[in-house]
């Protein structure tokens, strides 16, 4: 569904020419769930947006679905480390803004605002927040806003969700409940992630496959399949074989950093 | 909620009358002339004798105030929006921007006077020069400021410029837009009376002219009085309306944090 080919992004920086990416090639299929692990600077944020058409590669190709991408790819839900949810709206008017935004669905938005509300609730009861749907984003916890950007991500039914550290903010208990919280919400919704993060665990507990990127100009230098059963529980994450895997991440991640 | 007033709710009262009685207390000690400085008895008593001047004349300031006021919020959004629009639109007009607002408005109103005659014009022109700048500024930063990260969100989705406009950039910009307000119609009413005091035949600020060419002094501090009434309750009515339209930017105590 997603294939970066031998893409490289230079922009101008302060001093000079930065190069974020170098030959970095990546390939996602539909509904896998796709994590980028790294070390901090390497280009993971530069590679969501080069994914979801916000940017331009200076050279190589980035195709969605088999098309070329060349302007913002409109199919993508997008949630980062910030929830950034507008204070003036509700928590449920937050999650409903894809669909003013987003065709077909905001063609019919004023005719069919009931429906998309409940469209909207169902949503938000998924991840636990039906009794806060009329509450401000200011008047909840961090882990709540973090849920309701998720909504916001996924409200328009879209075939790819791509998070850049969604949970990095997150204390570690809330962390894991959010961890389940997007696992569910995959398996009920068959969506295709990308997934940026540092945390080994996450992406491990998480993904399918997790590629390891090198510290900047970054490029892909491991790919790893997670074959651990689904559903996974949390206990997963205490095995000897997870372990070992983040064991063996680490290791890749720290020859990444020492190459920089 | 207790309706029992609190220290706090009766301070600005308790400083008021505190004024008032160190004033009239000064000028009986001293045995200040009334012509230098009057006490606020003789205040009050101008006030109640010429209380009709005062407000015909109170009114046509009012009513200038708040007609070049009105242009400026026009014209303050409209040019604000354009600013915040595009950065180069942004860079090219904010030295004019600031080349103008330096230029003292009072130097201005011998101009318009010359182009529009002594009445009721220049003191509209003159509050709305004076008061457009904040608003401009105001309602440009508030869209420059918006989310990178939002934005990103919001193109992700295939939004346009102008769909990122409505939903995220004109929202908020509310609250720089009502602070804006509150600080603006207090500069017009300041427009308003000075275009009155240099060249007008109406207003409280020709009033006191007036009166001070008569040497009434009572009927002078009198004309201060109403504009400081005017002024409170003006500022007053725009607060109150900030806090009805963008009661969010005032989140603090009631939030779970985060």
């Amino acid at each position: 569904m997603i294939a970066l080919d031998n893409v490289t992004l230079t922009y101008p920086g302060r001093t000079g020419p930065v190069t974020a990416l170098a030959g970095t090639t990546l390939h996602v299929r539909r509904g896998e769930f796709a994590a980028v692990v790294g070390p901090s600077g390497c280009g993971k944020s530069t590679l969501m947006k080069l994914v979801t058409g916000l940017i331009r590669p200076t050279s190589g190709t980035v195709a969605v679905e088999d098309k070329p991408v060349t302007g913002p790819v409109k199919l993508a839900g997008m949630a980062f480390q910030n929830a950034n949810l507008l204070p003036w709206r509700t928590v449920l008017a937050n999650v409903m803004l894809p669909l003013e935004i987003v065709p077909p669905y905001r063609q019919r938005f004023s005719r069919d605002k009931a429906a998309f509300q409940d469209k909207a609730m169902a949503l938000l009861n998924v991840v636990g927040l039906g009794a806060f749907a009329d509450r401000f984003p200011w008047e909840m916890s961090g882990g709540m806003q973090q849920r309701a950007s998720l909504c916001r991500a996924l409200i328009h039914e879209p075939a790819l969700l791509m998070l850049d550290e969604p949970f990095a903010a997150l204390d570690a208990f809330t962390r894991e409940e959010l961890w389940c919280v997007l696992r569910d919400l995959w398996q009920k919704l068959g969506f295709t992630v990308i997934l940026v993060t540092h945390d080994l665990r996450e992406a491990g507990f998480l993904a399918d496959t997790i590629h390891v990127m090198s510290a900047r100009p970054g490029r892909i230098v491991e790919t790893r399949a997670v074959d651990f059963a689904r559903p996974r529980e949390l206990d997963v994450c205490y095995t000897p074989d997870f372990t070992q895997l983040v064991h063996e991440l680490r290791g890749r991640i720290a020859e990444a950093r020492q190459a920089a | 909620m207790k309706m029992k007033l609190s220290a706090e709710d009766m301070a600005p009262v308790a400083f008021t009358v505190a004024l008032f009685v160190i004033w009239e207390a000064a000028c009986r000690l001293f045995r200040i002339d009334t012509f230098i400085l009057p006490a606020p008895t003789d205040i009050f008593a101008a006030m109640v004798k010429y209380w009709w001047p005062l407000l015909k004349n109170s009114f046509v300031t009012l009513w200038t105030t708040m007609a070049g006021f009105a242009i400026a919020v026009v014209f303050g959004i409209a040019l604000g929006i354009v600013v915040g629009w595009s950065r180069t639109i942004y860079r090219g007009l904010y030295p004019v921007m600031i080349g103008f607002n330096s230029v003292p408005k009072v130097a201005v109103v011998p101009i318009l006077i010359m182009w529009f005659g002594i009445g009721e014009i220049p003191a509209i022109l003159t509050a709305f020069l004076i008061s457009f700048f904040p608003i401009v500024v105001n309602v440009a930063t508030g869209l420059a400021t918006t989310e990178p990260e939002l934005e990103d969100v919001l193109r992700a989705l295939g939004a346009s410029k102008l769909d990122i406009m409505r939903k995220v950039g004109i929202p908020r910009t509310g609250p720089y837009l009502f602070g804006a307000l509150k600080v603006g119609i207090t500069l017009a009413f300041v427009g308003a009376v000075v275009s009155e005091t240099i060249g007008a035949n109406a207003g409280v600020g020709h009033l006191m002219v007036q009166a001070g060419s008569n040497f009434q002094m009572p009927l002078v501090f009198a004309g201060l009085m109403a504009l400081a009434i005017q002024g409170i309750l003006m500022y007053a009515v725009f607060a109150a309306f900030e806090r009805r339209m963008v009661a969010w930017a005032f989140r603090s105590s009631t939030g779970a944090g985060g």
